[in-house]
């Protein structure tokens, strides 16, 4: 099809129902509100329920019920409302259900402000609620790669039986661009989910939706088992993008918009011969640690650039190893980072390496 | 090309709209585009920007720092936007809104009096066509304003078709606008 042109909250929504999902429970919060309202729009078109409870601990309990019945469900909320959602998300992490949360950051802690922000990273990618358990966590920079980690979100939390974050920040969720979209699927067609809860029609045994284990061995073989599955995502799932790091002095650590500021930063500070280049994360767990490993044998140092008081750049550290020194630049609280502030920041690296 | 154009102005007075006809245009005609708006608390009356970039190659920062054009219908954003513009840059400026002069000698700036005349074709509220249209003029070199016609009237719905042929005659009236 055609691109159109639309904003990141409602690509988010329009690529979510094509992928087929079919239940949305949300409460409104700037600035991810567009894309509940989208969904209110046009998913009883689509055949589904769109729902907007009382409270986001209602919704997600929602989304924990829908995703037990094996329905592709979803649901969206910024970086306070997402912390209230935290405790579901443990339960549907500890029960082996797949789903989506979306989180369109903005800047906290506590109600914070509505301008874009990163400082929800930790929450993100080291276990928002309680117990050992991870989310699988998409980091798009552009409104098209926002549709299409989507449907990969969806699919990849189906076939790992967790749930799935993806990440963004208000500015990719209010800005528009041209997306093109995937055709429609039937969600009858998706692959069959044997452990639903679905009614047994008198013909296989019960299937159960828990996370409470009071015999400690077995909560710990579920912990293992859980781990290994882990463990194949650590080896398997990690994405990213290089931008022009195979000579690089310096590489710049950035996902999200963040990301494309710095990739001009990049190039500006190419433009005055300096050899930079950039490690763009599109998943943040699993986190790319084996690009970092790699490249931190040959460039001098990494600057790490977020939105945030230094997050992401603990990952960066560990995947760097002590090899090379990692820097960091932030601008918090809804605050954008500048290309001269991040040019300024690279000489700034290149001086002391 | 790579253009990165600011339009600033007071909540209502359809900066976003202006913002997003530039951007169907860019997408109508294969370039690469970002549209961000600014977005806040403050709506009817605050101030409210935003960033357009229309572009060959890909776009990285959506946000700009030094715009090439800025179209500008308040004093407070002609005062927080003039310094930005890039040397050599246009500024298409209300002057039946802002009393003021640029006092920069390296930009080229357009003064219209884009309220005033789409006042008195009937629709005072589409100043922001006016203000499309002399940036369109101004950027002659770089556009194809039949493009901009088509983009107008292609992406307005059809039972709307009437407010489409309005805005191209605002668009027009700015493209047409003869400075003294």
């Amino acid at each position: 099809m055609a691109k159109v042109l639309m904003k990141g909250n409602e690509a988010l929504a329009e690529a979510a129902m094509r992928c087929g999902c079919r239940f949305f429970f949300g409460y409104p919060i700037t600035p991810q509100t567009e894309l509940a309202a989208y969904m209110a729009k046009k998913m009883q078109k689509n055949g589904g329920t769109f729902l907007q409870a009382e409270s986001e601990v209602a919704a997600i309990n929602m989304v924990y019920g829908a995703a037990g019945a094996g329905a592709r469900v979803m649901t969206s909320s910024s970086s306070p409302g997402i912390s209230l959602k935290q405790e579901g998300i443990s339960y549907i992490a500890g029960a082996d259900l797949p789903c989506l949360v979306v989180n369109i950051v903005r800047g906290g802690p506590g109600l914070g402000g509505i301008q874009p922000a990163q400082s929800d990273y930790f929450q993100a990618t080291k276990g928002g609620g309680h117990g050992d358990y991870h989310l699988l966590v998409f980091a798009p920079s552009s409104v098209q790669e926002l549709a299409d980690m989507t449907s990969r979100a969806f699919d990849k939390a189906d076939e790992y039986r967790m749930p799935a974050m993806i990440m963004g920040d208000g500015m990719l969720g209010q800005m528009m661009e041209p997306v093109e979209f995937k055709d429609p699927i039937d969600p009858a067609t998706l692959p069959e989910k044997p452990w639903a809860t679905t009614g047994t029609g008198m013909k296989r045994k019960k299937n159960i939706i828990n996370s409470l284990y009071l015999t400690p061995e077995e909560l710990e073989n579920l912990c293992i088992e859980r781990e290994k599955r882990y463990d194949k995502i650590r080896e398997t799932e990690a994405l990213y993008e290089e931008i022009q790091t195979e000579d690089a002095d310096v590489i710049i650590a950035a996902y999200g918009t963040i990301a494309r500021v710095a990739m001009s930063a990049v190039e500006a500070a190419r433009a005055k011969g300096i050899k930079a280049g950039l490690i763009r994360p599109i998943t943040l767990w699993p986190f790319p640690e084996k690009v970092f490993a790699k490249r931190a044998e040959t460039a001098k140092c990494f600057l790490s650039v977020e939105m945030s008081m230094g997050q992401m750049v603990e990952d960066v550290r560990l995947s760097v190893n002590g090899k090379k020194p990692v820097y960091f630049y932030g601008r918090t609280g809804g605050m954008v980072p500048e290309q001269d502030a991040i040019v300024a920041e690279i000489e700034k690296c290149l001086k002391n390496s | 090309m790579y253009e990165q154009i600011v339009i600033a102005g007071f909540g209502g007075q359809g900066v976003l709209f202006a913002g997003k006809i530039l951007a169907y245009m860019g997408m109508d005609t294969g370039k690469e585009l970002s549209w961000l708006p600014s977005y806040g608390p403050e709506m009817r009356g605050g101030t409210c920007n935003c960033s357009v970039i229309i572009a060959d190659t890909q776009i990285g920062s959506p946000v700009i720092q030094r715009p090439d054009a800025l179209i500008v219908m308040n004093k407070p954003s002609l005062e927080k936007f003039v310094d930005a513009v890039k040397p050599g840059g246009v500024i298409v400026l209300d002057s039946s809104l802002i009393d003021t002069k640029v006092e920069r000698d390296d930009v080229t700036v357009v003064y219209i009096p884009a309220m005033q005349i789409a006042e008195s074709a009937g629709a005072g509220t589409l100043g922001n066509m006016v203000m499309a249209g002399a940036y369109m003029k101004a950027r002659e070199d770089m556009y194809n304003i039949e493009d901009l016609y088509r983009s107008v009237r292609e992406h307005t719905p059809a039972k709307r078709a009437g407010l489409a042929e309005k805005n191209i005659e605002l668009l027009k009236a700015g493209y047409e606008y003869k400075q003294c």
